[in-house]
């Protein structure tokens, strides 16, 4: 394994910026990396040629002097982005073959900043799962296996974009973000997963899961280099409407000033029944090193946030129903052989979707059908604006709230495709997040007794991921979490 | 309004209770939510955004200026314009529907309530409510090719409508189609809508239930997407008879979606209530709620046009014109603004005369709209003052409107080059009134114990001098030289 890949996205900057190291070099040895690791099945589609030759174009401006805030870094995207002229699925089968030729806003800013693509990573299909078990690309095998040799879930709905950058194949990588798709894979995998705002990132060229709730999202193995993405793909797009029009503050020099006197809540709601002793231990564990730093730990109440999880089944299901009807067989994507036109709907679409998404559009269409709207969707949304206040009430008194990412850590493939609810309760600590459009992030903070990684998740105030960031800075200084998964997989 | 009612074949009066909805494409050059433009006539498929075409990671973005239109239709219809309004999604599936929804306003409207006054066709003038206007995006076009073979246009998909929805306070099929005229002229005024129907920038649905008079509402069948005048009188009078004949053998109405066939003129089912789609609103994920200010919205009122009823009455009062004259010039606003034009400083009721009956025959046969035509305001008023001033008479004005209209010469010229101007000239006059006097001794001595004998004298003259001579003064020479 060549030593650049073990390099941060930071460090391959300064050394691409003194030209130690070429572009080209820098995508060479990733690309070697990710052909070396198809045991993971991280990446769906492999770019190794675009990436070498948008990497031969960076080391063209680095030599002008002209380089861009990533230029020359190689990374990957997850397949909800659509990426110009490189197949674009939501890993299903619905949309084989799908090419846009079109590029989504935040993949944009990415290659204007003269980053280089790597490939498009595997998902949950339609973003939809906890363990990246459902795309038609097949599941994704986590690089942590711990003291055992089970394979594992790198969790999902991101689970290609976090595994990719756990096993080294690139320094960061984008997913999405939709009931925590970014932040548990990345508690899974020992990587940082930053969520920003609702509307910090353009939805623009995003395959929609569920719109209001859908955010970009980055996997990176520090924050200091999550903070670099950011900066670089927030911002305003008149694309889409749900689009903040606000600043966009530089990130990484926000890093700086410490934690002293930043009060950070401690929601009691976050402690369940059956939770494993060590996460709990490491949750009170990570408050006394934030104390440590001249924080003042509070503990407060976010009273509904039991009934998040139950809202966030009904909402996202929902929206998804009515956001995944374009994929009829009609335009593009696949289309069934049928005599008419509804049979023509119905083949294309029991072919072309798997069974989480079956699932998920029954829900959906069965929650806003007549009759039905008031119970389910309306009261979900109630209860949605009761867990949002729920976060204004205590950002009124503290800065950023600490808890754990997941329930657990990593469990094994297969283990929960049976038991969907048991799957479902997975995304109990980062679902409210997403209802209440907060930024979020998930900090490696130590191996558990068998030698997974766990994370701990902070969340702060809309459109304050300066301050969410600086707290998860002071949590990874703590921490000091530097394993490295063994390299199983490279032949 | 007993004459309304219609008589069943038991000799019962039924009375129609008819609402309407009224699709109006906006007037706008691109979509209510992409920047593609909306021509009329394109190729097919070649005005289609990635958002028209639904494309996977595509969003809606609203256009301000759809919006505002909107807007000024609701304040010309006297309606209260919604501070807040909602976007919302109404799924079902139709190839012609790229998203697999539609992007519709429902629970929350942009405008709620008011109303146009009508003046059917022989009935009393009227007012009609309107419960609400909306926005929404149109869906493209199927076309359904011989064989097994359909396909899709979607240039339509994505064009920016306002569904106008009356109350159910129309009783005849003249009503509605006042209606449908008043609103029509209305959203023509405000330039909201081009009113096209034949192009299908404005489409009715009718609702339709019968009643004995008195009793309560019917169930109503809903008939769609007609697209003239006429057939909106044609589908409800079928569909009144044919409810009628059903209530009347003591059969219930079913609700239901019905279509009019324009070559039969029936009306025939098209989908049953139990079969309607469950459309599943939601508010749309990718669109905010719209907000408004009062601010905005007063701004848009303060530049509204006036409006045709407003122009009517005006013009009556005005310009003293007959309700008859007034309702044919605002019947269409540039015909109005024509005729203001010239009237100012004329006869009012000259102009009105000269614009409706020889202009409008004269538009109307050449079938050109008013703004196509050579006579413009000034040239018309140009030749109204020389009859004034006396320099042509009246008939030869006739003759040379005529010309004027196909070559579009200022009057002047055209009177100079014929040589039509009226000879005034007492002297030349005179000359033209002796010669006849002296050729015609016989009709003169005539003359003396029969004076209308005058009018032939003055009609030797008028045809001597190729209609030029002024008939006032050479009937005021006759008078004097025959009785001296």
């Amino acid at each position: 394994m060549s030593e650049i890949t073990q390099w941060s996205l930071h460090r391959l900057r300064e050394a691409l910026r003194k030209k130690e190291v070429s572009a080209v070099e820098v995508a060479r040895a990733h690309v070697d990396a990710v052909g070396k690791a198809g045991a993971l099945n991280a990446v769906t589609t492999p770019t190794p040629e675009r990436a070498i030759e948008m990497a031969e174009q960076s080391d063209k401006r680095l030599a002008g002097g002209e380089g861009g805030a990533l230029e020359g870094i190689p990374l990957g995207v997850k397949d909800m982005f659509c990426t110009e002229g490189v197949a674009s699925t939501a890993c299903s089968n619905i949309l084989e073959g799908f090419t846009p030729p079109y590029e989504s806003d935040v993949t944009e800013r990415l290659w204007q900043a003269g980053a280089c693509l790597l490939g498009k990573l595997n998902c949950d299909e339609f973003a939809m799962g906890s363990s990246t078990e459902t795309g038609s690309s097949g599941a994704v095998c986590n690089p942590w296996r711990g003291n055992g040799d089970a394979r594992l879930t790198a969790g999902g709905s991101s689970g290609g974009s976090a595994a990719a950058v756990a096993a080294r194949l690139m320094p960061v990588s984008l997913g999405t973000d939709t009931g925590g798709s970014v932040r548990q894979p990345a508690a899974f995998t020992g990587t940082v997963g930053l969520k920003p705002s609702y509307g910090r990132c353009s939805r623009y060229g995003i395959i929609s899961y569920a719109s209001s709730l859908d955010q970009a999202g980055i996997l990176a193995r520090s924050v200091t280099d999550s903070a670099i993405l950011l900066g670089t793909i927030a911002g305003h797009d008149s694309r889409d409407s749900t689009s903040a029009d606000i600043e966009v503050p530089d990130y990484e020099s926000e890093l700086k000033g410490g934690i002293s006197k930043m009060r950070v809540g401690i929601p009691k709601e976050y402690s369940v029944d059956g939770m494993p002793g060590e996460i709990d231990d490491l949750w009170k564990q990570a408050a006394g090193w934030l104390e440590e730093q001249g924080a003042e730990i509070i503990e407060v109440s976010l009273p509904h946030t039991r009934h998040a999880l139950p809202a966030y089944y009904i909402i996202a299901p929902a929206e998804a129903s009515s956001n995944l009807a374009r994929y009829d067989g009609i335009q593009y994507g696949k289309r069934a052989k049928a005599n008419g036109v509804d049979e023509l709907y119905g083949r294309t679409r029991a072919e072309g979707f798997g069974v989480e998404v079956k699932r998920r559009i029954l829900m959906g269409s069965y929650v806003l059908s007549a009759g039905y709207y008031d119970a389910y969707y309306l009261k979900a949304q109630r209860v949605r604006a009761l867990v949002a206040r729920d976060f204004d009430n205590v950002f009124e008194k503290v800065d950023v709230l600490l808890a754990p990412t997941t329930p657990s850590a990593a469990f094994a493939l297969g283990e929960k495709t049976d038991d969907v609810l048991a799957l479902y309760l997975g995304d109990i600590f980062t679902v409210p997040v997403n209802l209440a459009g907060l930024p979020a992030i998930s900090v490696p903070a130590k191996l558990n007794g068998e030698g997974l990684p766990l994370g701990m998740q902070l969340i702060g105030r809309r459109f304050d991921e300066a301050t969410l960031l600086r707290a998860a800075k002071a949590v990874e200084d703590s921490a000091g979490f530097d394993a490295v998964p063994q390299a199983w997989w490279s032949p | 309004m007993s004459d309304a009612y219609i008589k069943g074949a038991s000799g019962d009066d039924w009375e129609m209770v008819i609402g309407l909805e009224v699709h109006a494409q906006i007037r706008s050059e691109a979509k209510l939510f992409s920047k593609a433009p909306t021509a009329f006539g394109a190729l097919p498929n070649s005005q289609v955004s990635l958002v028209d075409a639904a494309m996977p990671g595509m969003l809606p973005v609203l256009n301000r200026f759809c919006v505002e239109q909107g807007v000024r239709a609701g304040l010309g219809l006297h309606g209260r314009i919604n501070l807040v309004s909602v976007f919302e999604r109404k799924n079902y599936f139709y190839p012609d529907l790229p998203q697999g929804y539609q992007i519709s306003q429902y629970l929350h409207p942009l405008v709620s309530g008011g109303e146009v006054v009508i003046r059917p066709e022989g009935g009393e003038e009227m007012t009609v409510r309107i419960e609400r206007l909306h926005l929404e995006q149109d869906a493209g076009k199927s076309m359904h090719e011989t064989g097994d073979v359909s396909l899709v246009d979607l240039n339509r998909s994505g064009i920016a409508l306002m569904e106008i929805v009356s109350h159910p306070d129309m009783r005849s099929p003249a009503q509605a189609q006042a209606y449908v005229r008043e609103l029509r002229l209305l959203l023509r005024y405000l330039a909201v809508c081009d009113g096209n129907m034949e192009e299908g920038s404005l489409r009715a649905d009718v609702n339709l239930s019968m009643r004995r008079p008195g009793e309560d509402l019917g169930t109503r069948c809903e008939i769609k997407n007609l697209n003239s005048i006429r057939f909106i009188g044609q589908a409800i009078e079928f569909e009144a008879a044919r409810q009628v004949e059903l209530l009347e053998a003591g059969e219930s109405i079913k609700q239901e979606t019905r279509l009019f066939d324009i070559h039969t003129g029936e009306t025939r089912s098209m989908r049953s209530k139990e079969e309607a789609h469950d459309y599943r609103y939601f508010p749309d994920p990718d669109l905010p709620p719209l907000c408004l200010t009062q601010e905005w919205v007063d701004s848009i009122e303060s530049n509204l046009p006036e409006l045709p009823q407003d122009k009517r009455t005006r013009l009556i009062r005005q310009y003293k014109l007959d309700p008859y004259d007034a309702d044919v010039l605002t019947a269409n606003r540039d015909n109005a603004d024509f005729f203001e034009q010239v009237a100012q400083g004329r006869d009012a009721k000259l102009v009105a005369n000269w614009v409706t009956g020889d202009f409008f025959a004269a538009l109307n046969k050449s079938k050109q709209s008013i703004n196509e035509s050579k006579i413009t305001p000034e040239s018309l008023g140009e030749l109204l003052d020389l009859v004034a001033k006396g320099d042509i008479s009246g008939r030869i004005a006739k003759e040379v409107f005529v010309i004027m209209f196909e070559s579009g010469t200022p009057p002047n010229k055209i009177i100079e080059e014929k040589n039509w101007k009226q000879i005034s000239d007492i002297n030349a006059l005179e000359k033209y009134v002796d010669d006849v006097i002296a050729a015609n001794p016989d009709k003169v001595e005539q003359a003396r114990s029969k004076p209308q004998l005058i009018g032939w004298f003055i009609a030797q003259v008028l045809k001597a001098s190729k209609n030029q001579a002024n008939p006032k003064i050479v009937s005021e020479l006759f008078q004097k030289k025959l009785n001296s």
